[in-house]
């Protein structure tokens, strides 16, 4: 069924009974020409290009829980491509295009909306170094303005300019940058891919990797065996469990991030702000609520739930950014498991084993990858080659010394 | 989350900065190769699960010590002084 606003008028006129569900439920077949194991934001991106893309429409994607179950619906929804390092540059400009086009794409409201990212520089080093992040972001052909304070004070006057501890110097402004509707995405990938004939199982944990000679031969999982002769392991802050069935071990330490959002309230904020001092960063969602999140807790995890010091940590750079936030109430807090690899980039790869791939490492900026992820991921695991976009993000660029350390602080895993 | 030191007993959390794994100190001879490197620096387990992990009490004695705890619940079940561990 194509969704149109002539649809929805003839829906409202007779009942809304004509809306069907927007996926099957299939029961898995005993082989497929490849697997997706994990039916998050990017698994779901990856079998609905793998589809359009590359024409392999026997395929199917294994999700232990539901569709969009994970971190694809607990992120603070971010959308942005301001990557500094060649890497990372391309790979977030394509992933932008994408968003930009997707709604047409998958005929499907993912309420992306460019409402622009604001980063704050607090020193005169901190503005050098936004605009040098400007200049690579518009050599590479997206948008980056260096604002001046008057031009922050003038967009953003609610913000605390008196003080003296951390002062706002400018900023750098991305108007392309937004935020978009996170569980639309998951639904309209799904949905996209069901229509080309994928079969999206749900309640299907996989619980171990066949492998014969070096060369993966299929999937066991909770509703029985699967053969397949390439398997795609998209499976976020479990990457590391889910390789062990493969016997590999990946450099990624999987790390709880937390989030929070407040009670509903009248438009404040009308683009993404990022604080620049204090790893802070604030939206408002479309319902009003208040949507930010800092850093993570800093000591491995898989709790889905942080500790008290970083919320307190969150809690003090909001205030110091912009003393009003106090008068809101919090409404909820949680935590996603990210997957950090070692120097803060992700991995998309083939591994050892001949017919089994790897997207993995998308610490916290997985969300605004989705897109991009799941192309590049599809033409990796259609073609055998990495795509022209992501043919940095390699498994062993570790061990080869080609670490991609975008925030500069060190390839180590506990500093990402 | 509270972690036991063994010389200035359970303190705050926000005293401890954590390192990482344990491979950490699994420190490869001048004889390893680049596979034992990958290893020791980058390549982890990863456990969801009982895990034991490097931390150093920066805000209390300087210690270094392996904490033994869970992942998944965060309960933290003891810890053992590193320069210890090494005369062991």
């Amino acid at each position: 069924m194509r969704y149109s606003g002539l649809k929805v008028i003839t829906e409202g006129l007779f009942g809304n009974k004509g809306w069907g569900p927007a996926w099957r439920n299939p029961a898995p077949k005993a082989e497929y020409d490849a697997i997706i194991i994990g039916g998050g934001g990017h698994g779901l991106a990856t079998a609905y290009y793998l589809a359009k893309n590359h024409g392999m429409t026997n395929i199917a994607v294994l999700e232990k829980g539901y569709l969009g179950s994970g971190n694809i619906g607990r992120n603070t929804t971010i959308v942005r491509a301001n990557y500094y390092m060649p890497g990372n540059s391309e790979f977030y400009s394509h992933s932008l295009k994408l968003w930009e086009g997707l709604e047409a794409e998958l005929n499907y409201n993912v309420m992306h909306s460019q409402r622009g990212q604001l980063i704050l520089a607090h020193s005169d080093g901190q503005r050098d170094t936004l605009a040098r992040r400007g200049n690579a972001m518009i050599n590479q052909g997206d948008d980056a303005e260096l604002w001046t304070l008057d031009q922050v004070k003038d967009f953003a006057p609610y913000l605390d300019f008196a003080q003296t501890r951390f002062p706002i110097y400018g900023g750098l402004m991305h108007k392309r940058g937004g935020t978009a509707r996170h569980d639309a995405v998951a639904w309209g990938y799904a949905r996209g891919a069901d229509r080309r004939g994928v079969d999206l199982i749900q309640n299907c944990e996989v619980t171990g990797i066949d492998i014969e000679n070096g060369v993966v031969t299929g999937v066991q999982t909770t509703r029985g065996a699967i053969r397949a002769k390439k398997v795609g392991m998209v499976v976020a802050g479990r990457s590391s469990q889910v390789a062990a069935m493969a016997g590999m071990r990946l450099p990624i330490e999987s790390h709880v991030l937390q989030a929070f959002v407040t009670e509903g309230l009248k438009p404040i904020i009308d683009s993404v702000i990022s604080f620049g001092m204090g790893h802070f960063y604030i939206s408002q969602s479309d319902k009003g609520g208040l949507v930010f999140g800092g850093d993570l807790d800093f000591y491995s995890s898989y709790a889905a739930r942080g500790n008290l010091p970083m919320v307190e940590h969150v809690m003090e750079a909001a205030m110091t950014l912009m003393p009003m936030i106090g008068r809101a109430k919090v409404l909820r807090s949680w935590g996603g498991i990210m997957d950090m690899s070692a120097d803060g980039s992700p991995i998309i790869d083939k591994t050892h084993i001949e017919g089994l791939f790897v997207d993995a490492g998308w610490n916290y900026g997985g969300f605004k990858a989705a897109p991009a992820s799941g192309w590049c991921m599809a033409h990796l695991m259609a073609t055998g080659q990495s795509h022209e976009v992501a043919r940095r993000f390699r498994l062993d660029r570790f061990r080869t010394g080609h670490v991609m350390d975008e925030e500069a602080t060190g390839s180590q895993h506990n500093l990402h | 989350m509270r972690i036991p030191c063994p010389l200035c007993g359970t303190r705050d959390r926000r005293e401890f900065y954590y390192y990482g794994s344990e491979d950490y100190l699994k420190r490869p001879t001048d004889q390893g190769t680049i596979e034992d490197l990958d290893d020791y620096l980058f390549l982890r387990d990863n456990p969801a699960g009982v895990t034991r992990d490097v931390w150093y009490h920066e805000a209390g004695c300087g210690a270094w010590m392996v904490v033994t705890r869970n992942t998944i619940s965060h309960e933290v079940l003891g810890s053992e002084l590193v320069a210890k561990k090494k005369e062991a």
